[in-house]
């Protein structure tokens, strides 16, 4: 078998990430186009809370396949990105009927607004090096077997 | 205790000197005669300077060496302890670090100080520029403290020279007796050693400073208790106290606790500890010298060391003037000399010492601190203060200045008030600059007459050739005749670039609440018969249309078209998904179908008076106003008497009223995003909704408010209203009038712009914020007020002046797009000092409150009353820092315009909406947040800190009249002799006490006796007399600037009723809340 399970899960890890890497691209632009008064706040959370429940859950997904090809330091190091999302979901603003972080009211504090950019951009940054480590963790497997 | 008369302000007044070390105020009188200039700044002796004179009451301290009480035990017993350190502002936190090492580095602070410390003579105006400054010639206070060294090396012997040389003088002039009293309060207070830290005081100083301060404590927690006169003392704090006297009495040769004029001579033999030590000093010589000098100098202005020297004869008398002192505060005068305390006045840095002036409030009108511009004319253009308005009258020139001074730093703004003359003008092409957009203002600078530099960005623009014509003198040439330039608040007609649409008709839908409880309560009747009374005065064109729609488990449509003889009635009963019955004639025009709305407004509270339906089903009646005026726009008009609990939007009751004296609110926030969702698609559509809630039960305020919240509207309260009690409906009437009748501007947005460098980082009131400047206000009414926290991106220190322009583009209700623009121009300081003495208390206030309200929402409420009490805290400290006071100096030192923030503070902490302990209904806490957020200042602050008038001079047979004094919301105020006025802009009280003047009640209230007046007594007679009139008249004055005129109600001191007035002394201490000074106590012991 020239195919091993967790070459399989980085190659899976490898897709997912290019995926997280537009999402997170994505949120950024937006919020700079809030910030430059481009979009109207109602909208562009309309655009962006749908995404970020899935975002969540794509970086969940693959981190349970890790967890079934035992990955143990991959895994460990997307824990914290997890429970981050967590902690993060859990303090969204109140009282929020549908899915989603961010209040079309309260965004336009430049607080919150510089927030989720910062957000924006560091999730970026740790997903774009996640991307290089897991096609390192790819080919790494791969050769080993 | 019991001799105490009634006019002694809880101080205690016992005329017995204090044995004073000489020592002690021999550092002092040196200090403050040679200057500090030499002295390390920490090392400057705050109170030392101070003359061993002592503060009636406080005097017995040393005497007494048993007294233990906990210093801090008031404030503790009211749980203050935990105070985390977060203040209400962003960004203080990481300025702990700036102000701790400040304090370690007192060579920082000379610099700040420098202005302060002595007066460079380069600093000094030419003298011929200050004649007017009599009190502060030059020449003479460079002398004074060089000529004065003998008689001030030794202060006991001043004690000594109470043989009085100077008692003329002090009999002359009242006004000295009044600054020795304040100085010598200081003085006692001074070597309390309730602050952790080094003390300056050398150790061998006086041999009671702990004792005094324990008893200090003592007499100042008492100090409250005399509030309610009728109180008895009874705690043990006030046995202790009876017993220091007792044992001073005895101590001190059975002198009288309470000794009268004659008794002055008695004074000296009273200090054996006292006598003359070195006769040959030269006090005596000295006030002659100085009376020779300058006759008629104005003492009350002048301070300094001079006057120790007549303290100690003057003690006795001062006893008595301090009542008059207490009318009018000094300032404080610490550490300093005459030049520095005078230039201090000149240049507006007066400061105060609040534990010693307990009654800072003017007896005038507070005003916001003047704004100074170095340009005479930009300083007379500057725009109102009551429109536009910023916490600090200086702007600090860097972020960590204004971190420094722990201020907030934000704008309060009214846009729409009414206005008596406002310049309108109507031109093709709006001059603005063009990167940035800001419409040209009297602030900026014009290059040459054909070029002009936007004051917000620098760019230079071009001047149209159009701006060269000056429309009222018909010329052409100078620019800066043209109005734009003349007046900072403008309004213009807008061409046609600044519309998305063709202006819409105003449109109006009132949506009627018809449940059986709102059957039970009647308003329908009120409601139905005012709107039809103002249909006439509805602004608003010929276009302008009315709809109503009625609900309860259903959504009832009114059909009126003209060719109808009577309205027709849709019922929708399916409200899980409501839509709209029929496609028109659901808004109608106003003019053209007059008669059938009539008809149908008197139909209506009859239609439902048989139906005992307690549903309501808002949400559905909402979406189908969307529905109804998506096309066009306008205003809804909401009136809730329930929880909506039917279809979309149903809410469920979450107050449990046992819970509502808890220190813990809960549901403050909203229970669904339902109203608040509805809010912005109404925003969007340019549909405003206003709120009367008119609820006899717990209602939800906090989810419903959402609607009103973020689509412009306002919310209006009327708890518990019930169609038979008269005062209600009068004030629901006068209400709703002024409602429908109030300007309206529709489609508005408003954009606040400021200088580059700040930035705009949260924005308080009731609106959408679409970008991160502009504010969506699809319907803006003259009594929102807007509130913008402002922040620093970069550094202002290149630039002398900082502008903010708030513009307000809207659709007048007869169909003209306008805008208005307010621009405020304010200068930019690097001296702490002065952004601390440029500081606005009242905007402070307004805008900490805002903060707070926020805080509550989104943590709670506790956390935002620490918020003001740590905000209150870190001023005084930065100030104290700013000031190089030694950490261990006692005393409150405020500056002048800060003098009152500690007041409001505690006002706002008794305040609806943030108090705790009190039983307060949900609602009714909720609806008080909500008019934090959105009134206008100056009704904000009346609304924190009611007027409280004494009318006695209204009454006088003078002929110069003068305006009734205002006073300080405490019970000790009242009178049985006088009459009150209290006003907190929605209610007025009269106060009659009942041993008031029989021949002014007949003439005021036409009644012969005080007691004729009845329990509940509403509105004031018109009687022709001229006390009747006198009083009409102030009141009238006093609704000048208001919306609408607050209903007025006499009150006896007898009566039930006086409970009502009661509520709003909120200086005084009631069961779970501290009393003025008991909070300026705490403050002390917080301060570092």
């Amino acid at each position: 078998m020239g195919f091993s399970f967790s070459a399989a899960s980085y190659i899976v890890a490898l897709i997912g990430d290019a995926f997280l890497i537009f999402f997170s691209i994505f949120h950024t632009i937006s919020f700079d186009e809030l910030k430059t008064d481009y979009k109207n706040p109602i909208d562009s959370c309309n655009s962006l809370n749908p995404l970020v429940l899935p975002e969540y859950a794509l970086h969940l997904l693959i981190n349970i396949i890790f967890l079934i090809a035992g990955e143990w330091f991959s895994l460990c190091l997307n824990l914290p990105l997890i429970g981050y999302h967590i902690w993060r979901y859990k303090n969204r603003p109140q009282g929020m009927s549908g899915p989603g972080l961010y209040d079309p009211t309260n965004i336009m504090n430049s607080d919150t607004l510089s927030k989720c950019m910062k957000e924006g951009w560091i999730k970026l940054g740790v997903y774009l090096l996640s991307f290089f480590y897991y096609l390192y963790g790819m080919i790494s497997s791969l050769i080993a077997t | 205790m019991a001799q105490q008369p009634p006019q002694n302000y809880g101080y205690m007044q016992q005329p017995i000197p204090i044995p004073q070390n000489g020592q002690h105020n021999n550092q002092g009188l040196v200090n403050g005669g040679y200057q500090q200039m030499n002295l390390p700044p920490n090392m400057n002796p705050v109170n030392p300077l101070k003359p061993p004179l002592t503060m009636p009451g406080q005097q017995q301290v040393p005497n007494i060496t048993t007294s233990n009480v906990p210093l801090i035990q008031a404030p503790t017993s009211i749980n203050y302890q935990n105070f985390q350190t977060n203040a209400l502002y962003a960004g203080v936190n990481g300025s702990n670090s700036a102000l701790s090492s400040r304090t370690s580095s007192p060579g920082i602070q000379q610099q700040n100080l420098a202005p302060n410390a002595a007066i460079p003579t380069s600093q000094l105006p030419p003298s011929k520029s200050y004649p007017s400054y009599q009190h502060l010639p030059g020449q003479q206070q460079m002398q004074s403290p060089v000529s004065m060294p003998p008689p001030l090396m030794n202060p006991q012997q001043q004690q000594s020279s109470s043989q009085f040389p100077m008692t003329p003088l002090s009999t002359n002039n009242s006004n000295v007796n009044n600054n020795n009293v304040s100085e010598a309060s200081n003085n006692t207070q001074m070597p309390t050693n309730i602050n952790p830290g080094p003390t300056l005081m050398p150790s061998s100083q006086l041999s009671g400073p702990p004792h005094l301060s324990a008893s200090m404590a003592n007499l100042t927690i008492n100090s409250s208790v005399p509030n309610f006169p009728t109180q008895m003392p009874s705690s043990k704090s006030d046995q202790n106290l009876l017993n220091n006297n007792n044992l001073q009495t005895k101590q001190l040769q059975k002198r009288p606790m309470y000794p009268q004029q004659q008794q002055n001579p008695s004074m000296q033999p009273m200090n054996p500890s006292l006598q003359p030590m070195n006769p040959s000093m030269a006090v005596p010589q000295q006030p002659q010298q100085f009376q020779a000098m300058s006759p008629q100098q104005p003492f009350n202005n002048f301070p300094g060391p001079q006057q120790n020297v007549q303290q100690q004869p003057q003690q006795a008398r001062e006893n008595l003037q301090y009542q008059n002192f207490q009318q009018q505060p000094q300032p404080n005068q610490f550490p300093g000399s005459v030049v520095n305390q005078g230039f201090n006045k000149m240049w507006g840095r007066e400061t105060i010492d609040l534990m010693q002036n307990r009654h800072v409030l003017p007896t005038t009108k507070v005003v916001s601190p003047p704004v100074k511009l170095n340009h005479q004319f930009h300083e007379a253009t500057n725009c109102n203060p009551d429109i536009f308005r910023c916490t600090l009258t200086k702007i600090p020139e860097s972020n960590s200045l204004l971190q420094k001074s722990r201020l907030p730093l934000g704008v309060l703004i009214h846009p729409y008030r009414d206005l008596s003359n406002l310049p309108v003008i109507s031109c093709s092409t709006i001059v603005r600059c063009r990167v940035c957009r800001t419409y040209i203002n009297p602030f900026v600078f014009f290059v040459d007459s054909k070029k002009w530099k936007c004051n917000l960005c620098y760019r230079i623009n071009e001047l149209p050739d159009e701006f060269q014509y000056d429309p009222v003198s018909k010329t052409y040439g100078d620019p800066t005749r043209r109005p734009e330039i003349r007046s900072s608040t403008i309004e213009f007609i807008a061409p046609s670039e600044y519309m998305l649409r063709p202006p819409q008709p105003a449109v109006y839908l009132f949506l009627l609440d018809v449940s059986s409880l709102a059957q039970q309560s009647g308003y329908l009747d009120i409601a139905c018969q005012t709107i039809q009374e103002q249909l006439d005065n509805l602004p608003g064109d010929a276009r302008a249309q009315v709809g109503f729609i009625a609900f309860n488990s259903a959504v009832h449509f009114y059909n009126i078209a003209e060719n109808f003889n009577q309205p027709h009635e849709i019922t929708v009963l399916e409200v899980d998904d409501v839509f709209l019955p029929c496609p028109d004639n659901l808004l109608i025009n106003l003019k053209e179908c007059r008669e059938l709305i009539n008809d149908l407004l008197q139909q209506l509270p009859k239609r439902f008076a048989n139906e005992h339906d307690n549903k309501s089903a808002l949400g559905a009646a909402l979406q189908a106003a969307l529905k109804l005026m998506n096309a066009t726009g306008g205003r809804v008009t909401v009136f809730q008497t329930c929880l909506p609990n039917h279809g979309p939007g149903a809410l469920q009751s979450r107050e449990d009223p046992n819970n509502r004296s808890s220190k813990d609110v809960q549901h403050l926030g909203p229970a669904t995003d339902f109203y608040k969702r509805l809010a912005l698609d109404c925003s969007g559509q340019q549909i405003a909704v206003d709120l009367f809630l008119l609820n006899s039960q717990y209602s939800d305020l906090s989810t419903l408010s959402g609607i009103s919240k973020f689509s412009g509207g306002s919310i209006h309260h009327f708890p518990l209203f019930n169609i038979n009690k008269p005062q209600q409906v009068t004030e629901f009437q006068r209400d709703l009038t002024r409602y429908l009748t109030r300007k309206i501007g529709f489609e508005s947005v408003m954009r606040v712009r400021c200088t580059r460098g700040l930035s705009i980082h949260t924005f308080h009131g009731n609106f959408f914020v679409r970008s991160t400047d502009l504010l969506s206000l699809p319907n803006v009414n003259p009594d929102a007020g807007f509130a913008m926290q402002i922040t620093y991106e970069e550094s202002l220190a290149d630039v002398k002046t900082v502008c903010f322009q708030a513009a307000l583009l809207y659709t007048s209700s007869k169909a003209e797009r306008r805008i208005r623009v307010h621009t405020l121009c304010l200068p930019v300081t690097e001296s702490l000092t002065e952004v601390m003495h440029s500081a606005d208390q009242q905007c402070i206030v307004g805008l900490l409150a805002k903060m707070a309200v926020d805080r509550s929402l989104s943590s709670n409420l506790s956390d935002a009353r620490d918020a003001f009490i740590n905000a209150t805290v870190d001023v005084f400290s930065a100030f104290k820092l700013a000031q190089n006071l030694p950490s261990g100096a006692s005393g409150l030192i405020a500056p002048q315009n800060l003098s009152l923030f500690p007041l409001y503070i505690l006002a706002l902490l008794k305040q609806v909406a943030f108090r705790t302990g009190t039983s307060t209904r949900l609602d009714d806490r909720v609806f008080a947040m909500c008019q934090m957020k959105s009134l206008p200042l100056d009704q904000l602050i009346r609304y924190i800190y009611p007027d409280f008038f004494l009318l006695d001079s209204l009454f006088s047979d003078d002929t110069d009249k003068t305006d009734p004094p205002r006073l300080q919301l405490t019970a000790e105020r009242l009178d049985s002799r006088s009459m009150f006025l209290l006003d907190n802009g929605v209610n007025m009280f009269v106060y009659v006490g009942s041993n008031a003047n029989p021949s002014i009640i007949k003439n005021v209230f036409g009644k012969n006796t005080v007691n004729e007046i009845p329990d509940v007594c509403y509105n004031l007679p018109n009687l022709e007399t001229p006390s009747n009139e006198a009083l009409h008249d102030f009141i009238n004055t006093l609704n000048e600037e208001k919306p609408f005129n607050p209903t007025i109600q006499i009150i006896r001191d007898t009566s039930p009723c006086r409970s009502l007035i009661v509520q709003y002394f909120v200086d005084d201490r009631n069961e779970n809340s501290l009393s003025y000074y008991e909070f300026l106590q705490h403050l002390r012991t917080q301060v570092k």
